[in-house]
């Protein structure tokens, strides 16, 4: 078995430079680092318009050591593509394509391009950093912010839709690998791309990503807040192989352990403040329920 | 070879001898034969390239840019509709500065729905930053496809290459299918300056502010406008590349020479019919009819629409007394954009003709030759205002 991930073994090789343009205490400059070193400089990254633009830096300065293919907003999943078609008409089949992109990026306005892309089998890993509204153009509400959440386009009484399920959407196309992550849990992310690059196809991986800025909290408290959505329940981390379903690590142990109320996590942040107490108590019993649903599965 | 096939095999037959390594598509109607044809080049292992069925015509250039971006060669084909959902796209590839080759299968624009031809869709996409070039025969289909890469790879600027959809499309003509390893010497494998690679990083199209800006060794990059002027100047450059390929694909394969301009009985003409597309050769015969009447009149075919070949147009015009325009294309709420133009290039003549302009053709009404004739002898004898309509039944 392989040597387990800690932060002392990781690789030493930083590839993005510090320095760069990221807001502090910003959720997806953590999973970056990291993530970039689970890639590892054989790498072809493809971004679309997000807060990772901004971090990358303003021409002629790049914060990223890795090639960098900056698209359209609709158009990730297809460029991914573009670039794995001439990697193969030049016989290379080395080189990993990684496309990262926002939940905006992912969930509403690259959707198609995505699952066109999944359902072709392209041999990418798509990244998508869930920050759980439009933070780059200024906190608006995105396919996959959650109910209740204050944005600027829903700045009184909140949104009125559920989060879009992604990863099911995703898995739903049969692909290979579908993961969610969490910025927070740095070292389990870095695994899943690790395992990510081992397996032919399309890879998805989802990461729960804090916002200071976007959800009003206190920049220091980035991880602690990423860890009360998972030890809450509210948001889960899991792989799902090849249709093999299984709860990781930190979400797994919640299965024999009680876990934070959600009410804890909902404190901690401004744009859950219009939230009433009848909602509260209906999100811990959705919250319940699911996780009653996971403890029914044959582990 | 010579061959009797449809206007999209010609063009798919191009794309092929032109190599390109990465084809993505998304079906519309005219284009499809043309997409299907490369589809079964590749499948049938007598082309050596990456065919992507996209799920839209806007990740069809997404794919043709990353290709590009990537260092292959790539194509890909659309009409009407499909090209105004790339439209995003199209604007990218030129300020990408990518040399990618598009057939436009041309058809007029919904609503209402039409499928049949005019030219509205890559004349609405003028100003976009691509070079567009028209054919007017299957020959020039097959010959353009291939000039095209020619063109883009020298320029760094995106081609389109503009065929009347079914006139052309589905019509069939015989033409001469060029030899294999003569267009090998002809157009020489893609070797882009830089291209997306992990040996040697760089960060492509960033966000790039309004001034110029140093570098960490402290030499400076261009800002936006910078970037934007010198898209312009090699896009004015591109007519000295467009007839320098033209001229060497003629030594080569003894077809070209018009490069901007295709002229029919001009030498001597006092009146001009100028028009873009398939259209040129229909009024090949008016002129003919025209002339027994002792008529001086001449046609011209516009081969390039953008950049404009605004010398060769006051060159070819400067001595006519009057220039007709002829245009399946509107440029709603002023006059046709081709008009526009040319009377824009001939203002500087010392003696400018009169010019008229006919708007026709628009989703895909029947043109018909008496019609034609009739509106040129109308623009010989009277002056007219304009935009004149050809076939309108109010």
């Amino acid at each position: 078995m392989a040597e387990k991930t800690t932060v002392l073994n990781l690789p030493e090789d930083e590839l993005v430079h510090p320095g760069n343009r990221a807001c502090a205490g910003c959720g997806l400059s953590i999973i970056y680092r990291i993530g970039l070193k689970a890639l590892g400089r054989d790498t072809i990254l493809v971004v679309p318009p997000s807060c990772l633009t901004v971090l990358q830096g303003l021409y002629p300065i790049a914060a990223t050591q890795l090639p960098c293919l900056n698209v359209t907003f609709a158009s990730t999943a297809a460029a991914a593509t573009g670039i794995l078609a001439a990697l193969r008409a030049q016989k290379n089949t080395s080189t990993t394509v990684a496309a990262w992109a926002g939940d905006g990026g992912t969930s509403d306005i690259g959707l198609q391009a995505l699952s066109g892309a999944c359902e072709r089998g392209e041999n990418f890993i798509f990244i998508c950093y869930d920050n759980e509204a439009y933070m780059n153009t200024g906190v608006q509400r995105s396919g996959t912010t959650p109910q209740g959440v204050l944005t600027t386009t829903t700045p009184i009484s909140g949104k009125k839709q559920k989060k879009k399920d992604v990863p099911a959407i995703i898995a739903a196309h049969g692909i290979p690998y579908v993961a969610t992550a969490s910025a927070a849990y740095p070292i389990d992310f870095y695994d899943k791309i690790k395992k990510a690059k081992t397996i032919s196809g399309p890879k998805y991986i989802h990461v729960h990503t804090p916002c200071p800025s976007g959800w009003g909290f206190n920049p220091r408290y980035t991880i602690k807040i990423g860890r009360m959505a998972v030890e809450s329940g509210l948001y889960d981390l899991y792989e799902n192989e090849n249709g093999h379903f299984e709860l990781s690590g930190p979400s797994q142990r919640l299965l024999k352990k009680d876990r934070r109320p959600v009410s804890e996590y909902l404190e901690t942040q401004a744009r859950f403040r219009g939230l009433s107490e009848a909602r509260i108590a209906s999100i811990q019993q959705e919250v319940d329920a699911k996780w009653e649903t996971y403890r029914a599965q044959p582990s | 070879m010579h061959v009797i096939e449809s206007g999209n095999v010609a063009a798919a037959n191009g794309v092929k001898l032109a190599r390109a390594h990465v084809v993505a598509a998304y079906p519309i109607t005219p284009q499809t034969p043309l997409t299907e044809k490369l589809s079964e080049f590749v499948d049938a292992g007598e082309m050596d390239a990456e065919y992507i069925p996209v799920e839209s015509e806007h990740s069809a250039l997404s794919v043709c840019i990353a290709a590009s971006s990537a260092g292959s060669r790539p194509f890909t084909a659309t009409s009407a509709n499909g090209l105004l959902y790339m439209s995003e796209q199209l604007h990218w590839a030129a300020g990408a500065r990518l040399p990618i080759v598009m057939c436009v299968v041309n058809r007029g624009i919904g609503a209402p729905w039409t499928v049949w031809n005019d030219q509205q869709d890559a004349f609405s996409q003028r100003d976009a930053g691509w070079v567009q070039l028209f054919a007017c025969d299957h020959q020039q289909i097959i010959d353009t496809v291939i000039q095209a890469y020619a063109i883009a790879e020298t320029v760094s600027i995106p081609v389109m290459v503009c065929y009347d959809g079914y006139i052309l499309s589905h019509t069939y003509m015989p033409f001469e299918i060029p030899d294999s390893d003569t267009v090998d010497g002809f157009l020489p494998a893609f070797s882009p300056e830089y291209a997306l690679n992990p040996a040697k990083p760089c960060n492509l199209n960033t966000v790039t502010l309004p001034d110029i800006r140093p570098d960490v060794r402290g030499d400076t990059a261009p800002g936006y406008m910078e970037i934007r002027h010198n898209l312009h100047t090699d896009m004015r450059e591109a007519l000295n590349v467009i007839k320098t390929v033209d001229e060497k694909f003629y030594s080569i394969f003894g077809r070209g020479g018009h490069c901007f301009i295709e002229p029919y009985n001009c030498e001597d003409a006092e009146y001009i019919a100028v028009c873009i597309g398939s259209l040129s050769y229909q009024l090949r015969d008016v002129v003919d009819a025209l002339r027994q009447d002792r008529i001086k009149i001449g046609v011209c075919g516009l081969r390039v629409y953008r950049p404009f070949p605004d010398e060769a147009i006051r060159e070819t015009f400067k001595s006519a007394k009057g220039i007709i325009v002829l245009e399946k294309a509107l440029s709603y709420g002023y006059e046709g954009a081709l008009y526009a133009d040319i009377k824009a290039a001939l203002y500087d003549c010392d003696n400018r003709p009169f010019i008229h302009n006919y708007i026709l053709g628009l989703g895909g009404r029947e043109i018909k030759t008496q019609q034609l004739l009739d509106a040129l002898r109308q623009s010989c004898t009277i002056d007219i205002p304009v935009p004149q309509w050809i076939g309108l039944k109010m």
